[in-house]
Order: C-alpha cells, then structure tokens, then sequence
C-alpha cells in the first residue's frame, strides 16, 4: 500500500483512502485530505519531520506518523 | 438585543472583523472553566447588536476544545444569526465549515473576506451562484481596508427577520435516503430547521449530541442498521463519508462559481523556501529568538523594568531633567504629613506598595514581549516555528511553541507562562505553564550568586548546573506528566495549517498587546495584593516577651510559621528556620530571599549577592545542603506574580494546585535525593537513603515507561 509518508518532495499523488478512526481521522478529513483529492508533496522540516503539503490550494503541515493512514495513488 | 455570532476558520481575518465591527466596544474573557477566549462587542453602527466572537474553528467536530465550546455555543444559546467570515484565496476549505453553519437551522450571512488579493490573483468568484448554492446571503468585504464590512452586519440582522429556510440537501442520494429516515424516525417533533443539523450527526455516532437528546437504545439500535447499510455501500465510516461528500459538494460549487487562474509563486512560497529551508530555517529562528529576546528581556524590557521598579515604584526617575518621585515616596510624604500611624504606612509602603509593584513593574517589559508576539503570531511565523521545532519538543509533551515561553522564562517566568497562549493545544499549553518555571529566571539568580559564593567559593559549575536542572526538569516532567491519567489518553494530532504571511496591522498588534497586558494587572493585581498584605503581617507581628504587637523578624509570626514548618525540611539537609523562612519570603519574589536571610542573620540590609552573610551562611550550611536548598528553591512553586499568571492562564482552581503542587512536590523530591543520595558518598545511611533510591528508581521507571498511546 502506497502512503503519504512514503511520498518524494515535488510529488504530486492522488488520495485513494484515509484509514484509522476518531479524532485524527476526522482532524485529517476536515482539512481537505478526502478521497480523490490532489496532494503536492512541498518539503520536510528541516529535522526530517513533520511534512508540508498543498492541498485544496493551501499549505497544510502533518507529522509523517499521520501521514502514513492516508493511502495514496501516484498521478 | 440581536445576537450575531462571528464563526470562520483561523487565520482567516476573523480578528480584524471584529475589531472593525465593534471598535472599542469589547470585552474579553473566558469561556466558562475552560481557557478558551471569548471575545464580544456591540456593534459600532447599531448599537442594538452584540457581536460574539466565537474561536476560530476548521469544522464542528466534536475533538477539540474550541470547537466544542463553539458548537454548544450554537446549540445552547442559539445566536439570532450567524456571520460567517471566509478567507476569499482559500475558498474550498473555508467552506467546509459554512456546509456545517448552514445546516444549524441559524440565519447564515457568509463574508468573503481578502477578495481584493484573489482578484489580483487572478482568480474570479461569481457571489450570485455561490449563494444560490449555499441557499444564504454571500457579500465580498476587506475586513483589513474595513470595506464592506458594515453592510456584512446590515445583511445579518436583516437576516434574523427573515422567513426560516431549510438548508440545501448536499449530500449524496444514498447519504439523503437515510438522514431523511433518521429525520423521520427520532426528529420529526422538533422543529424542521433543527432537525438537519442533529439528523447528521446522529448519522456520524456523535456521542454528545446522543446524549443531549437522551434517545433510548432501541431508538438508537433502530437508526443504526440504517447506518450500517450506508457504511457497507461506501466502504467507510459514516464519520467520513460524510466530511467526503461535503468536500465533494464544495468541489462542485466553487467549480460552477470560481475561475481560477494558476499563477506560480506566491510571495508566502518565496519567504518559505528561505524560512524553513533545510539548513537556513535554524539559524533563522535561532536569529529572530535572539532578536525578541534582547529586546524584551535583556534590552529595552529590562531598561523597562528597572525603571518600574527602581523609579516610579522605587525612589524617583529623572523626565526631561525633572525629578519625578516614585510612588512609595510620594505616599510616605503623604502619610507622614497626615500623621499616619507608622504601623499602617509601613503595610501601605512596605506591604501593599512594594508588593503589588513587584507585579506592576514587569507591565512594560511584558507589554514589550506581546508586541513581539502578536507580530509572530499574526504574520504566520509562529505556525513555522511549530513546524520547524515539532520533532525535538513532542517527545516531551510540549509543541514546538513551548520553545518561547521556555526562552522568555529565562527572563522571568511570568511573561513567559503568558507566552504560553499562542499554544492551540490544551494539554501542551498546559504542560507548558506548569513546566515553565523550572528555567531559572532573572530572579533567581541572586540566590544562585548566594549559594555559589557562601558555599562553593564561586565555583564556576554552579550558574550552569542550574539551567541544566532547569532543561532537564522540563524534559523530564514532559515525559512522565504525559504518561499520566491526566494528560495521557488523547494525542493531539499535530495538523497545522501554514498560513500564508502577511503584515499584521498595527492597531490589531496594540490590541492584542494590550488585551493580554491588561489581563495580567487585572488578574495577577488582585491575587497578590491579598497575599503582599498577609506576608507583611505575618513577616511584622509576633509575641516578643509575652506580648503581641510589632517585632522584629526572628519574633514574627512568620519566623513561629518557619520554625514549625523547618522539620518538613530537615531530610533536604536544611532544617533550620531561617532557611525556612527566607524560602516562604522567596515566594513574594525569589529576590527576597537573599535579603530575608540577611534580616534574619541580623544585617539591615546585605548586597544583591549577599555578600554580608556567606561567611554565617557557611555555618548553616554544607556545600552538599546548600545545593539541595538551592535545587528546592529553583523547582518549587514560583513567586506570587508568577503563580498569579498561571491562575489566569489555566483559569481553573484545579489546574492551579495541580501546577503548583506538582512543582513544589518536584521540587521537594529533587532536593531529597541530591541530599540523601550525596550523602550516601559521604558514608550516611539510612532509611531516608532507602527511601532517595526507591525515588529514583521510580522516577527512572516512569521516564522509560512504555506508553500506551490511544488516538482519541
């Protein structure tokens, strides 16, 4: 299964499904990361984590631990 | 009076409105028991209208603290109408929140605010389909050049009044099959515009709106096979098929209403490949704390607060070549000239003047520091620093946000624990207020000077033992708190937005300074004012043979109040009195307890250092006891100022002796083991060693304890 964690900087993948449950399931969904949408991979912290993506035209932030329940589909 | 509620996501120019609906016409205060702001005006053009400022919110979910005080809010005490403001360069997730507002049954009036910086852009929104679509009012204003803004408030209470409209139907065929089952079987008896927004979320399980319609387990086992059904079809929870299909509905409408043209980089792109570059983005925070730092502690604050307190509540300060008497010299002339007792000027000077300005004087420097703030904040660089630090701070249970208030703390913990507001999460702002003051502040130096110079002849290793004690309390007090009931259970997911950078406004800089500034006279004033008064009774009234009145200090109450706390201390290796005493004092400000041990050493008045006494110090004390006296004063609860800005910041009486307690019992258990197992090397044994060691097993076995984590 291909996740976003995994995903290259300049990068720009495609969300085939958000896995887990709860409180971060949701706080992921709420911020535009849903089924179909485009993410543009833009770069990592400066220590390795957390990531910064582009998504439904703004600029989000998640560590990658959470980026690893969004399953992907390369573009 | 017509109540509207200001809903939008943050960073959204939320603030600005507000400030540009009602003017002056504000107060600020909490939400009830908890530490979330809550702002309300009445409005500049209508005074007839209150505007209430609600947190700034991403969705109406049930998980975070602000969006559960904005959803009861909405629910409880139902605004006449809501206006609901939208960042017009970032339309699709701005909505996503308005798809919620809608379904409320509440009149919406949606303000798209920044319009003018799209429409540079290149990006055009057509407002007539947008609002066809969303089925309520849409107006364009520039909350920042207050352009229509006041037509936005006209449209809202014009909307009160206007006939109830039931909310568009977004959702998916099979998704509206089974609300409207819902609908009809449990919420047909209310009334129709209600019943959308509860129909949703019975759909999606939400256990607090379960509970707030009290349904019986068979009404809720009959909803749930619907549920189940709709859940197989879609191969995932009801929760997220319903945020899917929200963000599907959004798709389609900005799609109809909005040409976007794709235009390269944007300014906020270019600042953040050098901001938080690979190697550029330390050495640029390491530049701009170093910047906020010598201004607002070492610089111009300092400058500030000695002036506070060695001018205007000290002697006199020089304006233009006049001399302008400080505050405890113009009451003394006062109360000499109408013959007050001396007893009563001595509490008005000694007491009430000295003790509330010990808090007033860190106004200036605390007002320098809020600047600072509310520029990071509003900018956008604070949501970096977060970025950029999160990996290092989240192995203790702090954001990478504690890095300021640690910093400040360095200077003085107050400013420091208030720095702690920008933190979003409630349990790392929490973690962070309670830890704060284990960094040495400024304050704490002279006793530092005095146990070094007394005991360890000046040592060199000293100074910096103790800022390690304080990074490592920090770390260690992160690591195990977050492993206990209180703070373990919940993770705060870290996903942050990064809101593009723009120059802030000057007014909503001053605003914002002064908002925080006022709330620590207001708050910390009143606290310490009873305790000033208290200390200085006890530090000046006692029996001196047989009678009671005023006395010297080894008579006072305060010395009887040492001497039987003194045993509590005797396993530290420093049970006598005077220590004890000097601790209490200590609390006033940690200053004080370098004077109070000359007082009760039988000096007047001793240098900052206490030069005058080491050499009777060195009697009292070992160097092995004199450290563990100056470990329990570093961690022990902070001085009252401090106390008082952790009252208001935790805004619960709870929270308050949780932190304080938590300090001093640190503090104290620290002190035991460096005392009892430094003694061990001396060839002491005994059960209180026993007891150091079974401590510290303990505290070891908590720091490397494997932590069950739970996403809630």
């Amino acid at each position: 299964m291909q996740t976003l964690n995994k995903t290259k900087i300049g990068e720009t993948v495609k969300v085939a499904k958000v896995h887990g449950e709860g409180a971060l399931k949701r706080r992921i969904m709420d911020m535009g990361i849903t089924k179909g949408v485009e993410i543009h991979l833009k770069r990592t912290a400066p220590l390795g984590d957390p990531i910064e993506i582009t998504v439904r035209g703004y600029e989000l932030s998640l560590r990658k631990e959470d980026a690893k329940m969004v399953e992907i589909l390369e573009v | 009076m017509i109540k509207i509620a200001l809903v939008g996501n943050p960073n959204s120019g939320k603030t600005t409105l507000f400030n540009a609906l009602t003017g002056s016409n504000q107060y600020v205060g909490n939400w009830p028991g908890v530490t979330v702001e809550k702002k309300e005006g009445v409005l500049k053009a209508d005074k007839t209208a209150a505007i209430i400022d609600l947190p700034g919110i991403y969705s109406l979910s049930p998980y975070t603290l602000e969006e559960v005080v904005s959803r009861n809010y909405l629910l409880d005490e139902p605004p006449n109408a809501i206006l609901n403001i939208i960042d017009g360069t970032n339309l699709e997730r701005n909505l996503f929140l308005t798809t919620q507002l809608i379904e409320l049954g509440i009149p919406v009036v949606v303000a798209i605010n920044m319009l003018d910086i799209s429409d540079k852009r290149g990006d055009k929104i057509d407002l007539d389909k947008l609002a066809a679509a969303l089925k309520c009012k849409v107006v364009a204003i520039s909350a920042l050049k207050q352009i229509g803004v006041e037509d936005a408030a006209n449209l809202a209470i014009k909307a009160v009044e206007s006939p109830k409209k039931l909310p568009s139907t977004i959702f998916s065929g099979r998704t509206e099959h089974t609300l409207a089952h819902i609908e009809e079987a449990l919420l047909h008896d209310l009334p129709q515009e209600q019943q959308r927004f509860l129909a949703v979320k019975l759909f999606e399980r939400d256990t607090k709106i379960i509970e707030k319609l009290q349904l019986t387990p068979e009404q809720i086992a009959h909803i749930e096979a619907d549920i189940k059904i709709c859940e197989a079809e879609f191969d995932d929870d009801s929760e997220s098929i319903i945020t899917a299909e929200r963000y599907g509905f959004i798709e389609t409408v900005v799609k109809s209403s909005m040409t976007i043209k794709n235009t390269g980089l944007t300014i906020s792109d270019k600042i953040d490949r050098i901001v938080t570059h690979r190697w550029l983005a330390l050495p640029i925070f390491v530049a701009v704390m170093f910047i906020v730092y010598a201004t607002s502690v070492t610089g111009v604050g300092l400058l500030a607060t000695e002036w506070m307190e060695g001018g205007v509540f000290g002697d006199g300060w020089e304006l233009f070549g006049l001399w302008v008497p400080g505050i405890p010299v113009i009451f003394e002339d006062i109360l000499t000239a109408v013959n007050t007792a001396e007893w009563l000027q001595s509490l008005i000077i000694d007491g009430i003047i000295a003790g509330v300005g010990a808090v007033l004087a860190f106004v200036p420097q605390l007002m320098i520091l809020f600047i600072f703030l509310a520029f990071l904040e509003s900018c956008g660089y604070m949501a970096r620093i977060a970025f950029i630090l999160d990996r290092i701070f989240r192995k203790f249970g702090l954001s990478g946000k504690s890095f300021i208030p640690i910093l400040i703390g360095t200077g003085c913990g107050v400013p420091g624990i208030m720095a702690s507001r920008t933190i979003e999460s409630d349990k790392d702002r929490k973690m962070t207020v309670i830890t704060t003051t284990f960094i040495p502040c400024s304050a704490k130096l002279p006793i530092i000077a005095l146990i070094s110079g007394a005991l360890f002849g000046g040592i060199w290793w000293i100074a910096p033992s103790a800022y390690f004690l304080g990074i490592t309390a920090i770390i260690c007090s992160g690591v195990i708190l977050k492993k206990t009931k209180i703070f373990a259970g919940t993770v705060t997911p870290f996903i942050m937005e990064l809101p593009e950078y723009h120059l802030p406004t000057v007014e909503n800089i001053l605003r914002s300074m002064w908002e925080r500034a006022w709330s620590f006279i207001k708050k910390a004033g009143t606290i310490i004012l009873l305790a000033s008064v208290i200390i200085w009774l006890a530090s000046n009234f006692g029996w001196q043979d047989g009678i009671f009145g005023r006395v010297y200090a080894e008579y006072s109450l305060l010395s009887y109040v040492g001497r039987a706390v003194a045993w509590l201390f005797a396993p530290l290796g420093w049970g006598n009195w005077q220590a004890a005493v000097s601790t209490i004092t200590g609390l006033i400000a940690k200053e004080n307890l370098v004077g109070t041990f000359g007082i009760l050493f039988g000096f007047a008045e001793v240098a900052e250092d206490g030069t005058e006494i080491w050499a009777l110090l060195a009697t009292h004390f070992t160097a092995l006891s004199a450290y563990s006296f100056l470990v329990f004063n570093l961690l022990c609860a902070p001085c009252l100022a401090a106390v008082g800005a952790i009252r208001r910041e935790m805004n619960n009486p709870r929270w308050l002796f949780f932190a304080v307690g938590y300090q001093t019992a640190f503090a104290y258990l620290v002190a035991f083991c460096v005392y009892q197992i430094g003694s061990l090397f001396g060839g002491y044994f005994n059960i209180f060693t026993v007891l150091a060691l079974v401590f510290v097993a303990a505290f070891l076995f908590m720091l490397f304890k494997r932590q069950n984590v739970q996403v809630a």
